[in-house]
């Protein structure tokens, strides 16, 4: 029944390069991304600039590869904490229902009736832009469906056998939530979560795009699509290379999301 | 014979879900009766047998001993203790006392724990031994149940039904309790490990000198492994007494019933006649009087109107019945 985890695989290779890309751009990168070269303007795809050059002549390969630290960043903490969040309430009203479990579940409809996006929008307008306030809105906005999964699951797990043998044992509430149904229940939340992060790169690149979130000069995906809109017709690879950066690295994170849920399938 | 374990009058009700509808008509809310009134003893050293048909509330009559549910009325006391007050600490030492093992072998264990884990887990938060004793502490419970050493390594899923209820055992034993209830703990097995859990349990109870609450719907296992026995029907007991008289001549036309319907494996012995008549009513709404009269024979006015009391008949045997 051992079938190679071929997607697993592919997809793990995907997020090596991002963060080889992210840990060390200066290795990758052909040339420095913040440099001008006014020799090199709109220059289309060649060899010396193999995803071409922007307006100002800075080559979009290596700004690519410098903004993959800053999206994975985002990648990673806009999954983590509204992930974080939900999961431990989602838990809590799981395992505790009655009035908790009432009183969240109605907030939970209450921010999940809002679009997603136009929320952020509201919360980061409030807040001001830049990448540390992003954060927050999203996981104001962001821990719902966290939760959701994470309540379903636990209200399963509450009611297992096991769990009334560590009752029967004496075990601590704490020990029981965190030591047997969080590790019980935590799968469908780990999957839904790497899925979440392509997400979360589209979403950090839609802020990024209107001004929200990563601030220019600053290399991000979504900012250098936002920078070649102008220039589509008549330099598209501006806005076409990062953006089919954006496929790859969410292509990554769904397979991997994938080869995860295989990999945590729990045997009984 | 001390008396280890006072059950007086236990009550447990679930209330069932109301619709609207009932809600418009303003029915008034309905309780599934599961424990009714139970009084029963457990002494020291026995295995007292509890047998029933599904449903008739020995899972919850268990779990209230265990304090898994909490009764509605009623008391239970633990070597003269009441047990219903405790709480934190206290309960804790209780529960170290009297332990449980579950029905269902795959669901009772953590899946995601190595077998080593869950005994240790038990061994650690109840301090029976030095941390350092502990990995010589779970070799001898696996010693103790008949398992290989190596099976501390491996998790739940690795081992079949009949080893996973030796781990069910284990887990229970690594606190050293005093009393065990074991809720169906065969049922979920083929007959042939059945054999050996059962023998297991007796083996244990000789070398422990364990107290056992067997609950069974399994007559043969009751005869085969119990001291006393007491049948349960629609949340109330009809008759307790020991097994060899009990099965010799039982009183209650219930527990005649029951006897007759154990499948004969002698041609000669064989019958075609229904042991009980119609199915079990619906424990929402219990029938009046005594609860098996739709179902007995001998049932008349009186059957249909007062409910009867479990009564002493003589050599610590007790029979809820009017006509007996």
């Amino acid at each position: 029944m051992k079938r190679p985890p071929t997607p697993l695989l592919g997809g793990l290779a995907i997020l090596g390069l991002m963060v080889a890309f992210a840990v060390a751009p200066d290795v990758f990168s052909p040339y420095d991304p913040l440099a001008f070269d006014f020799s090199a303007l709109l220059a289309p795809p060649s060899w010396a600039h193999p995803f071409g050059t922007d307006q100002f002549g800075r080559d979009l390969l290596s700004r690519s590869i410098s903004a993959a630290a800053i999206d994975l960043q985002i990648a990673v903490f806009a999954t983590f904490f509204p992930g974080t969040l939900g999961a431990l309430l989602g838990l809590l009203i799981g395992w505790y229902g009655g009035l908790a479990d009432a009183v969240i579940g109605r907030l939970m409809d209450l921010v999940a009736t809002f679009p997603f996006l136009v929320l952020v929008i509201a919360i980061v307008a409030i807040l001001g832009p830049g990448l540390a306030n992003m954060y927050v809105a999203i996981t104001i906005v962001g821990w719902v469906p966290y939760a959701r999964l994470m309540r379903s699951e636990a209200m399963v797990q509450k009611n297992g056998e096991y769990v009334a043998a560590c009752k029967v044992l004496g075990y601590s509430t704490p020990r029981i939530l965190f030591r047997h149904i969080l590790p019980n229940a935590i799968r469908p939340v780990l999957v839904y979560a790497v899925t979440a992060m392509a997400l979360a790169i589209l979403l950090g690149s839609s802020l990024g795009y209107l001004g929200l979130g990563a601030q220019p000069p600053t290399a991000e995906w979504g900012v250098l699509i936002a920078d070649g809109k102008n220039f589509f017709t008549t330099a598209p690879w501006i806005a076409l290379f990062p953006g089919t950066v954006i496929v790859i690295a969410g292509l990554g994170f769904s397979l991997t999301g994938d080869g995860l849920a295989d990999l945590l399938e729990v045997k009984r | 014979m001390t008396v280890m374990l006072a059950i007086r009058n236990l009550t447990r009700r679930f209330p069932a879900r109301r619709s609207l509808a009932d809600l418009l008509r303003g029915r008034p809310r309905q309780a599934v009766h599961a424990v009714e009134q139970v009084s029963l003893d457990v002494h020291r050293g026995e295995t007292l047998g509890i047998v029933g048909e599904s449903g008739c509330g020995k899972s919850t009559l268990a779990r209230c001993l265990v304090r898994l549910h909490t009764p509605d009325a009623g008391s239970l006391a633990f070597e003269g203790a009441d047990v219903l007050a405790l709480e934190g600490p206290a309960r804790r030492a209780y529960n170290r006392r009297v332990q449980m093992v579950f029905q269902d072998p795959y669901s009772s264990l953590n899946p995601r724990l190595t077998v080593g884990e869950t005994l240790a887990e038990a061994l650690h938060v109840h301090a029976i031994v030095p941390k350092a004793d502990i990995p010589a502490r779970v070799r001898a419970l696996l010693d103790l149940v008949h398992l290989p050493h190596d099976a501390a390594a491996r998790r739940p899923h690795e081992f079949s039904g009949g080893q996973r209820q030796r781990i069910g055992i284990a887990r229970a034993l690594a606190v050293e309790p005093h009393l065990i209830i074991a809720d169906e703990p065969v049922s979920a097995l083929d007959v042939s490990v059945q054999a050996a859990i059962v023998n297991l349990f007796m083996e244990l109870q000789d070398r422990l000198g364990l107290t056992l609450v067997f609950i069974t719907h399994d007559l043969r296992l009751v005869r085969h492994m119990t001291h006393r026995v007491a049948v349960m029907y629609l949340g109330r007991i009809v008759e307790v007494g020991p097994t060899a008289a009990l099965f010799a001549a039982p009183r209650h036309p219930y527990t005649q019933a029951l006897i007759r319907a154990v499948p004969q494996v002698k041609p000669g012995r064989r019958t075609t006649e229904a042991a009980v008549i119609g199915e079990l009513p619906s424990p929402l709404e219990p029938p009046p009087g005594c609860a098996f009269h739709p179902r007995c024979p001998l049932a008349d006015a009186t059957c249909r109107r007062d409910i009867p009391v479990l009564e002493g008949r003589g050599g610590a045997w007790d029979v809820a019945c009017h006509q007996a």
